[in-house]
């Protein structure tokens, strides 16, 4: 049925005048320096991406066709080949408001270090660690523009599974996780749910409160015969999110509160971010970051970042190519395990990018959900191609 | 409100210094404003327009990399206009869009789009000094001129390519500015900018904007075409060709606005 699909999409897409192609073709190596715990899993890997994307506006931009698939082929982890259709959607555009309706990728939020805040879509995990990856969501999306501010109303039809590594990847737990998910709604992925917010800047502030209700997006895992079950369960979360420009600094946080099966359950990240403008008399700028983690969840539940500091530097160099460098360390102040991350890109003619990521466990103490990590740090190079 | 006023108060200001300027016996300080306020009378009421910007980034060796933007302004009655810049190319930049608003007193209000994470981030805009996408350009060089944002000292006439120039020099009043002064070229004619001097902190000059090809839209508002920005420290240069300029488009601030910065292609 996806192939009927996708090639009547094609068809009209390549019929349609002033429509627009562009996308992305991303080949990338990864390096895992250290033997795996399990014997199964891979060491080098390999792994190609493909992201076209089309669009087409008509009616003077008023009205909106957007289509993303994307395709993964990846060497060794059959989990991480997989495709999406990122993007699907019509928009259709009012004097004060906006319709959607199709699958879109929406981001909540405003730190650095962690989005917490960010529950609309489902994260696309075997794609990087990072969480900024997500499958996507199909929606219902009704957003009014007012002189207050911003409400979007999004009725989510369908609920995607939460993607994890294979038995023969790295970057994955103890157990495979099972492909059969457990739900605590009865209607299981097609159990209707919502979410409303309200966003507004006033002057140098900028907040949101949003709402959430439906089946949660991260999974708490209970024992299955072979595997691990993972469990999705019915989750009210009301959010809020805050940031303030103070001349060079930001201020920011994201908090949520989440109702469950499990009750009651607070989180929240905050920091400041501050920005050195031409350091040492160069073009380039200084960005300096530090945040705060926090998340009172117990078990079943995993978080991260539940007592961490999380502090990073970013260099932006100004020049021709953008290159740029990210380097974050992120310490759990109760248990003293540490994560690394570095990320550089750098521009390679008119249509390349060449961006470079390495992420490093230390420390990892044995309560810490990172313990089964702790031998796949690992270095990628990835090139990109953009058409 | 006190935009509004003194904006009022600068015109008013402007009439009495302008009337009687044969016989008065003005300070060059007076002298530049009015000329300032003239040149910014005489651009007020365009209203929009929307432009594709081409931007060629050559270094020493002669190396050139180009750049593809189109660039929507409105112009605000009180305050700063409201900017939308989209990116084009280079294609790790495309979809990119960033969103300004100029104010005349104020620090200006920055949004940028990223689109890999389809999330509208509000950046600090303390960033004025800072080269604009790599190149010569600071932000502050590219964001709306306002009457209020420097004092002003009238320092010469002066002839070149057969016209006749006022040479003002500018101080910026934000402290955060990447420049001391500034010395610019205004015809006396059209009141168009040719020449921009920019010295930096230290009073060194820094580089040189050359503005040519103006033409003339609406039977009143010119636009230079060609900005050539050379920095005579690093031997590197910036020029910028506008092209498809179009008045009267009817935006509106909803147009200008977190939303419309998401969905900009």
């Amino acid at each position: 049925m996806y192939c009927w699909l996708t090639a009547v999409l094609l068809l009209w897409a390549c019929s349609v005048g002033a429509a627009e192609w562009s996308g992305e073709l991303a080949v990338e190596a990864r390096l895992f320096p250290y033997d795996p715990l399990d014997s199964r899993q891979h060491g080098a890997n390999g792994s190609v991406a493909f992201e076209p994307e089309f669009f087409h506006d008509w009616q003077d931009g008023q009205q909106r066709f957007a289509w993303t698939p994307f395709i993964r082929w990846d060497q060794g982890d059959k989990e991480r080949t997989h495709w999406d259709f990122r993007e699907l959607y019509w928009r259709k555009s009012f004097a004060s408001a906006e319709l959607y309706l199709g699958a879109r990728k929406v981001f909540w939020g405003v730190t650095e270090s962690l989005h917490l805040v960010d529950v609309i879509n489902q994260t696309d995990l075997v794609e990087n660690l990072d969480t900024e990856d997500k499958l996507g969501q199909p929606m219902v999306q009704l957003t009014l523009l007012r002189d207050w501010g911003t409400v979007d109303f999004y009725l989510l039809p369908y609920f995607r599974e939460r993607a994890f590594a294979g038995t023969k990847a790295r970057l994955r737990g103890p157990v495979a996780v099972a492909d059969k998910a457990v739900y605590e709604a009865d209607a299981e992925e097609w159990s209707p749910h919502g979410a409303v917010r309200w966003s507004h800047y006033i002057g140098d502030a900028d907040i949101a409160v949003g709402h959430f209700y439906g089946t949660g997006r991260e999974p708490r895992f209970l024992p299955g015969p072979e595997d691990l079950l993972p469990h999705y369960d019915l989750l009210h979360q009301t959010s809020l999110e805050l940031q303030y420009i103070w001349g060079d600094w930001l201020g920011k946080l994201e908090a949520v509160r989440r109702d469950g099966i499990d009750g009651s359950s607070l989180a929240a990240v905050g920091g400041v971010e501050f920005t050195q403008v031409g350091i040492l008399s160069s073009a380039a700028d200084l960005g300096w970051v530090g945040e705060y983690q926090y998340d009172n969840r117990d078990a079943p539940f995993f978080p991260v970042g539940d007592n961490d500091i999380a502090a990073g530097l970013r260099l932006t160099f100004n020049d021709v190519q953008d290159t740029d460098i990210l380097a974050f360390v992120a310490i759990d102040t109760d248990k003293g395990s540490r994560f690394g991350s570095v990320e550089g890109n750098r521009r390679l003619g008119q249509s390349g990018e060449l961006r470079l990521e390495g992420r490093f466990f230390a420390e990892v103490d044995g309560a810490d959900p990172l313990f089964f990590l702790r031998r796949d740090d690992y270095l990628q190079l990835e090139f990109i191609h953009y058409f | 409100m006190i935009n509004y006023l003194s904006k009022r108060l600068s015109w008013f200001v402007a009439g009495l210094l302008l009337a009687p300027l044969a016989l008065s016996a003005e300070t060059p300080e007076e002298r530049g404003l009015a000329i300032a306020v003239e040149a910014d009378r005489r651009d007020t009421g365009f209203g929009d327009f929307k432009a594709a910007l081409k931007m060629v980034l050559r270094n020493k060796h002669g190396q050139q990399t180009e750049r593809n933007m189109r660039v929507r302004t409105l112009e605000q009655a009180d305050d700063g206009d409201k900017s939308l810049i989209i990116f084009d190319n280079p294609g790790d930049v495309k979809g990119t869009a960033f969103l300004s608003f100029t104010h005349k007193q104020d620090t200006d209000d920055q949004w940028l789009y990223l689109p890999a994470l389809k999330r509208v981030k509000r950046i600090a805009s303390s960033n004025k000094s800072g080269p604009f996408v790599g190149s010569e350009f600071a932000f502050e060089d590219l964001s709306s001129q306002e009457v209020e944002k420097y004092t002003y000292k009238y320092l010469r006439d002066e002839n070149f390519d057969e016209r006749e120039h006022f040479v003002v020099e500018l101080d910026p009043v934000d402290p955060k500015s990447g420049y001391k002064r500034q010395i610019i070229w205004v015809d006396q004619a059209e009141y168009r900018v040719w020449k921009v001097e920019f010295y930096d902190r230290r009073d060194a000059l820094l580089k040189t904007l050359t503005v040519s090809d103006y033409r003339q839209y609406l039977d009143q508002y010119w636009r230079g075409h060609r900005w050539q920005m050379i920095n005579h420290r690093t031997g590197k240069s910036t020029e910028l060709v506008w092209e498809d300029y179009v008045f009267g488009n009817g935006f509106a601030d909803s147009d200008f606005n977190r939303n419309s910065l998401a969905k900009a292609r």
